[in-house]
């Protein structure tokens, strides 16, 4: 294989997948590489023992930018309703948020406490979505007439809340999220699904700073309303892929990306690891910024302050995914056999998480884990064979260094401690388990092609947000080699399944670059 | 209980013993921890060695880094801004690295001692940096800063001072060459570098060898006006050179905190060493800028009336009422040359070769101060530059 290309996209992640759409929407010849057989990256449904698929990694979809759906006109039909949450108590006594943000379980105080937290939280992170979906603006020498414009209008809008608000906002921000639930909440319960949610995917606890700051993300855009994809995530990659292709891209897949060809500081294609040569002046990286600079480009064609600042980015999941293949639902106490299309959590108060989050630090697995669980089977009659089941959970905290180093026996000795933890909530579901997988951080850079297996391509950090993502200065998309994009979620504004990354690095390409 | 004296303070150069043997001033200072000699007897003597006999100054201090592994030339050609590739094994070339803006990070000298091993020598240390600039690269860099020290021998006499030692084929050194001898049973490396702007050679050798190194230099130059000197008589050398100094003449970028306080190699007269044909190495986007849009700084060296050093003066551009454009930064009576000379630093577009530029010296007579505006003329030699320097052979005495 070879030829050339206006532009090439490595790597068919939603964001990869949305940058490509829209560039080859715009009349560029785009050719898409993809190591994995499948389209999708991080948000793919695969088969994980016969009969069983489930969504590899992201296994809700929350984050999706409205936007994007309207500019690949996205046609409806992906999603189910929306999901309520159900945070386990051990005695049966759970607490429900319901998509409507209505919460039941608690006292009468927590509930219009809670209603007052989501107001604000929802306020200011309609705020920030503002400039999520923006590229961020430059500040140093350099700034363009819309970089100030951007930088006035974000200071504005911050004023704009209001004397009180505005207050609250820059007090909020780089706090922890366990100070502000354990200011609100009665109910352990509730605070321990805040504190979830406020953690998920990172590498963080409820009280390490700027977790409300990774709260608001994850409510961006959609408010954080939960929807599952009916044939899992790949339901939503394909459906990129599709209008990618309808826009003209090519995609290749099981094509692995070895090498970004530079020329005389500009690139001038790419060399796969099969070694074939595909030619283009314009390479937009889906991949991570670690490996797309350190690997794919590497550091003899990149300046030293450069190559240590990106080789500085954090970047450690210590998020595990387990999947468990079951004959048939697992009782839960207190819980109807109608309410398991719900999403259930185990990190029943805030020091729980943090607890669990403590043994990460110095490179071990937590003894208590925090869960987020699905049984998408539940509603998607695709993903399991009739009457049997598939448990999707994100499981926290799972080192991507264990100390002891990850082989067979330390999985298994992991996947005992989870089933274990499941177990004190659904007592019977050891005997319904017919088969599993286990996806440590070390499993998910090796099988996502992800440097430490974290979902979002970087720590969401104060420090690795706007405009120091992925590193300051090389934060508007354009990499220090000429013609060189990124458009993942190491970039602004970061991971989950929501494509700004890609809608934005697509935008900055098409006014910088020369194309049709 | 025995109770055993560790080391304090200063580290003491291998040749220390040897150093404390003849000296008569007791002037010393801190060299990146290690102790050098101000002067030892009369830093005006030993100015006059490194011209008119030999000097041998302690080097032993200086930073010492190895580079090997397969990407070695790799990691030094994208370090400094010069074209490593024309280096072959056996020769030196003088460098300068910079970061990504371009901003001067030190000079120094790379030796390419083997086929694709590496010795980078500098005044300052920078593990850190070189470390940083090795991600991503197949290479080993070790820090032997302490496990070879040196000599550096300067001067119109120390060719013979070499020949009468016996290292059989030294006529032969080229200028920036390097050849390696035995030593009783060690092996010695001689490079015909150095600080001076003279005939000169640098010695290396494993610290176990020092003393036996010393004696046998010395005893040889006997009868060649061999002296030790300090940097006293070495400052005043590399003055006269025109040589540049990290913390004297410009800041190492990483240490400026002020924008605009650092210098680019354009701005300290370096161009010639900057390749922009290269296509990568740090601060080739800046440099590329910089050529382009001009340099804000320049290096000047300054011919100036009277015999007044100018030590940290003003340059002014005219002599009546004007704002000041720039400042000196290394001064000196040159007693060779007989020149007041200086290197400064000016605002472009001052500067050019052949301007007159006003420098305002104040001087001292019997606690009161007075100063004159000296006429200044920049001059594009170096202010000592003899033949000598580069014959090869080397004439001998």
């Amino acid at each position: 294989m070879a030829g050339k290309y206006d532009a090439i996209v490595i790597g068919a992640g939603h964001n990869g997948l949305v940058c490509a759409a829209l560039l080859a929407k715009a009349g560029n010849e785009t050719l898409v590489l993809e190591a994995n057989e499948r389209v999708g990256g991080a948000a793919v449904t695969r088969s994980f023992t016969e009969g069983y698929s489930v969504s590899a990694i992201a296994h809700l979809l929350y984050q999706l930018q409205p936007q994007i759906e309207d500019d690949l006109e996205l046609k409806g039909g992906l999603t189910t309703e929306k999901l309520g949450t159900v945070a386990l108590s051990r005695d049966g006594n759970h607490v429900r948020i319901g998509s409507d943000d209505d919460v039941s379980g608690v006292s009468v105080e927590d509930k219009a406490s809670y209603r007052h937290f989501r107001k604000r939280m929802t306020r200011f992170a309609d705020l920030l979505n503002t400039y999520l979906n923006k590229t961020a603006p430059r500040l140093a020498s350099g700034a363009s007439k819309s970089d100030k414009l951007t930088l006035a209008r974000l200071g504005f809008d911050v004023r704009r809340l209001g004397r009180r608000e505005m207050r609250e906002f820059l007090r909020l921000i780089g706090m922890n999220i366990r100070d502000e639930v354990f200011e609100h909440f009665e109910s352990a319960l509730l605070r321990g699904a805040i504190s979830l949610d406020a953690t998920l995917g990172t590498r963080l606890g409820p009280r390490s700073p700027n977790t409300i700051l990774t709260y608001l993300y994850r409510l961006a855009g959609t408010h954080a309303s939960l929807r599952l994809p009916t044939g899992g995530m790949s339901a939503v990659s394909e459906a990129l892929a599709h209008s990618a292709r309808e826009n003209g891209a090519i995609i290749h897949t099981g094509v692995k990306v070895s090498r970004i060809i530079v020329e005389n500081g500009h690139v001038a294609g790419v060399e796969t690891e099969s070694g074939d040569i595909f030619s283009s002046s314009l390479v937009v990286s889906n991949a991570d910024p670690k490996s797309t600079m350190m690997k794919l480009v590497g550091s003899k064609n990149l300046e030293t302050g450069f190559t240590r600042r990106v080789h500085q980015i954090r970047m450690c999941g210590s998020a595990a995914k387990l999947h468990l293949a079951l004959d048939g639902l697992p009782s839960i106490a207190g819980v109807e056999g109608s309410e398991f299309g719900a999403r259930f959590l185990i990190a029943p108060d805030d020091a729980y998480v943090e607890r669990a989050f403590n043994y990460v630090k110095y490179g071990e697995t937590s003894v208590k884990p925090v869960f987020e669980i699905t049984f998408p089977s539940f509603r998607d009659s695709t993903l399991a064979p009739a009457g049997k089941h598939v448990m999707s959970a994100i499981i926290q905290y799972v080192p991507y260094e264990l100390r002891s180093g990850w082989s067979v026996d330390t999985r298994e000795a992991f996947r005992k401690v989870a089933v274990e933890t499941l177990s004190d909530y659904m007592p019977e579901v050891e005997q319904r388990i017919t088969g599993w997988e286990l996806l440590t951080p070390a499993d998910i850079e090796e099988q996502f092609h992800i440097t430490g297996g974290h979902w979002h391509h970087g720590e969401l950090a104060l420090d690795q947000f706007l405009f120091t993502r992925p590193i300051g200065g090389a934060h508007q998309y354009a990499m220090p080699v000429g013609g060189l994009y990124l458009c993942g979620a190491g970039t602004h504004p970061g991971g989950g399944v929501s494509g700004a990354a890609g809608r934005n690095a697509a935008r900055v390409i098409l006014t910088r670059e020369n194309t049709v | 209980m025995t109770v055993t004296e560790v080391e304090q303070g200063r580290i003491r150069s291998p040749f220390y013993p040897r150093q404390a043997r003849i000296d008569r001033l007791n002037l010393w200072h801190d060299w990146k921890g290690y102790l050098s000699a101000d002067g030892f007897y009369d830093t005006a003597l030993e100015y006059f060695a490194v011209r008119n006999s030999t000097g041998v100054f302690d080097i032993s201090p200086m930073s010492k880094y190895r580079i090997s592994g397969p990407d070695s030339l790799a990691f030094v050609d994208r370090l400094v801004t010069r074209d490593m590739r024309k280096l072959a094994p056996g020769r030196v070339a003088y460098a300068v690295w910079c970061d990504d803006e371009g901003q001067v990070i030190d000079d120094g000298t790379i030796f390419h001692l083997q086929e694709g091993v590496y010795r980078i020598c500098s005044q300052e240390r920078h593990m850190s940096w070189f470390k940083a600039a090795a991600l991503g690269m197949a290479v080993t860099i070790v820090d032997e800063t302490a496990e070879v020290c040196g000599l550096a021998v300067q001067g119109p006499t120390s060719f013979s001072v070499l020949d009468a030692m016996e290292l059989d084929g030294i006529e032969n050194l080229r200028p920036f060459g390097l050849t390696t001898f035995d030593f009783q049973g060690a092996e010695l490396m001689v490079s015909r570098t150095g600080f001076t702007g003279d005939l000169g050679y640098e010695m290396w050798i494993t610290p176990g060898k020092a003393f036996d190194l010393w004696d046998a230099l010395f005893e040889a130059g006997k009868l060649f006006g061999i002296r030790a000197i300090g940097t006293h008589a070495l400052d005043q050398s590399r003055i006269e050179a025109g040589f540049i100094q990290a913390y004297i003449d410009f800041l190492p970028a990483c240490v400026t905190v002020r924008p605009g306080r650092s210098r680019s190699p354009l701005e300290l007269g370096l161009e010639w060493l900057v390749d922009l044909k290269k296509p990568n190495f740090n601060g080739r986007h800046a440099l590329a800028e910089e050529k382009l849009t001009g340099s804000t700084w320049r290096l000047v060296k300054l011919d100036i009336e009277g015999n007044k050093p100018a030590h940290h003066s003003y340059i002014y551009p005219r002599k009546g009422k004007s704002e000041a454009c720039g400042f000196i930064t290394s001064a000196a009576w040159s007693p060779v040359c007989k020149q007041n000379i200086a290197l400064g630093t000016v605002r472009t577009p001052r500067g050019n070769v052949g301007d007159t530029l006003y420098v305002e010296i104040y001087y001292q007579r019997e606690m009161h101060w007075s100063k004159v505006i000296a006429e200044a003329t920049v001059v594009a030699k170096p202010f000592w530059d003899p033949p000598r320097r580069r014959a090869t052979p080397p004439e001998r005495f």
